[in-house]
């Protein structure tokens, strides 16, 4: 069965919108690295990319633009918001650690009902890049996880136990996926969005823990049919 | 404390023997001193431990470095990258080695080795493959890893503006580990933008102090992407 849910942009723009007025916010690269143009620049939110910018501003569409020097830790051309400054990587990480970020935005092969986090090799690669998600993982106030809902193969990537090299116990807050939107808490995972046309039961199929319906979902389940989804 | 201005790269490197263990700073294309990693090919060295972020991208820097038979081992955060293939190429052929140290671990080993320090402790891989063989520490009832320092019989840094004391300016985000890299070798080489003369750079806008710094050259950089 393929389920069709929230493309990449509606996962960018829905990450978008949890992150508060004046948030320090650490992108990784990938998925990540798609939220910023989405943040309006009222919010005021300080952008930190682990290569030792603070204030980073979003990529630019032209790569050939930009200055050499100036780079996301994706390796492309972003921006410097005024104001922004650089700092070297050991401050760069002591940031990271220091509980300064609140909240980092990654990518994961794998996350566990317990919020553990597998996002830096594949069981299968003899290696992996490990990058700064480790230091991240372990330093931010929130994890906000971006991922598709299953693997290529279908497999669930939320599991009751992390299959994968981990990359940090117990780190996840939240999991912004294609089908839906979850939370990480003591009780549970629990439901808090599903992508339009969908049902609980839908979600519910492609991923190994049992979900917990949050408050906006309680009622919503094939009977009474989907309702829309405020992006 | 006038430093040794040489007059190119490969003049700088001179003393470098195979066998060392090499800091090269950068992150992605950004403060790589490449002129000098150039030089270390040129020179063919070998069996060198090169402690960088990244494994280079295409042919160029680290994965030239690699693919002229110079490395026998990597430390490094991200050895697998898309734009790099050497790397993965020797490694599957088992003619390089290579150690996989978070980044902000990888950071904080090279700072401590400059500050003289004899490690520290942090939460970060507590649990993971690298914690194997490390030593958990608890603190107020939370576990760290002990982490050691990671220093480095050379250091490669690529600064903007060099002086005759061997003051150092970096630019933007090409700071990244060439500040804390130019604390942690016995031999620190430098490339630079452009030298200016004593009394130009702000004392104030000075990163790294020239008593840290041996010898220095200056190259204009080749711009890769078109002004905006």
């Amino acid at each position: 069965m393929t389920i069709k849910g929230y493309n990449k942009e509606d996962i960018a723009r829905r990450v978008a919108a949890e992150l508060q007025p004046d948030w320090v916010v650490n992108v990784g690269i990938g998925m990540p690295l798609t939220v910023l143009p989405f943040v309006p620049a009222e919010r005021d939110i300080i952008f930190h990319s682990e290569n030792g910018i603070i204030g980073m501003g979003p990529e630019l569409a032209d790569p050939t633009l930009g200055d050499d020097d100036l780079l996301s830790a994706g390796k492309r051309p972003v921006t410097l918001i005024p104001g922004g400054c650089f700092v070297h990587h050991a401050d760069s990480f002591a940031l990271a650690r220091n509980g300064r970020l609140d909240a980092t935005l990654l990518g994961a092969y794998q996350v566990s009902e317990s919020g553990d986090l597998a996002n830096w090799r594949l069981p299968s690669a003899e290696l992996g890049s490990i990058g700064g998600a480790m230091d991240l993982a372990v330093g931010a106030k929130r994890v906000l996880v971006l991922m598709t809902h299953v693997g290529s193969d279908g497999t669930p990537k939320i599991v009751k136990t992390i299959s994968y090299p981990l990359t940090a116990q117990r780190c996840v807050t939240k999991i912004f996926t294609d089908l839906a939107v979850i939370s990480v808490t003591s009780a549970g995972l629990v439901l808090e969005e599903i992508a339009p046309g969908l049902t609980i039961e839908d979600v519910q199929g492609v991923t190994e823990p049992k979900l917990i319906p949050g408050e906006r979902l309680q009622f919503r389940s094939k009977e009474s049919g989907p309702k829309s989804v405020a992006l | 404390m006038k430093k040794k201005r040489g007059s190119s790269a490969a003049e700088l490197i001179e003393d470098m023997f195979d066998g060392a263990t090499v800091l090269v700073g950068g992150f992605g294309h950004a403060g790589v001193p490449d002129l000098l990693i150039e030089a270390v090919c040129e020179r063919g060295l070998k069996a060198l431990t090169i402690v960088t972020n990244n494994s280079g991208r295409g042919r160029t820097g680290i994965a030239r470095l690699i693919e002229r038979g110079c490395v026998a081992k990597m430390v490094c955060s991200f050895p697998i990258a898309k734009e790099g293939y050497v790397f993965k190429e020797w490694y599957a052929a088992g003619r390089i080695g290579v150690e996989v140290v978070p980044q902000g671990t990888l950071a904080e080993r090279i700072r401590c080795a400059g500050a003289g320090l004899g490690g520290f402790l942090t939460p970060t891989g507590v649990g993971t493959d690298v914690a194997r063989g490390k030593k958990v520490i608890e603190v107020n009832g939370r576990e760290y890893l002990l982490e050691v320092p990671l220093r480095g019989d050379f250091a490669l840094i690529r600064a903007d503006a060099v002086d005759p004391r061997g003051n150092l300016t970096y630019r933007m985000a090409a700071r990244n580990f060439n500040p804390i890299m130019a604390m942690a070798a016995d031999k620190v080489l430098v490339q630079a933008n452009r030298e200016v003369a004593l009394g130009e750079i702000d004392a104030e806008a000075i990163i790294t102090p020239g008593l840290y710094v041996d010898s220095y050259f200056s190259a204009e950089p080749v711009r890769r992407a078109k002004a905006a």
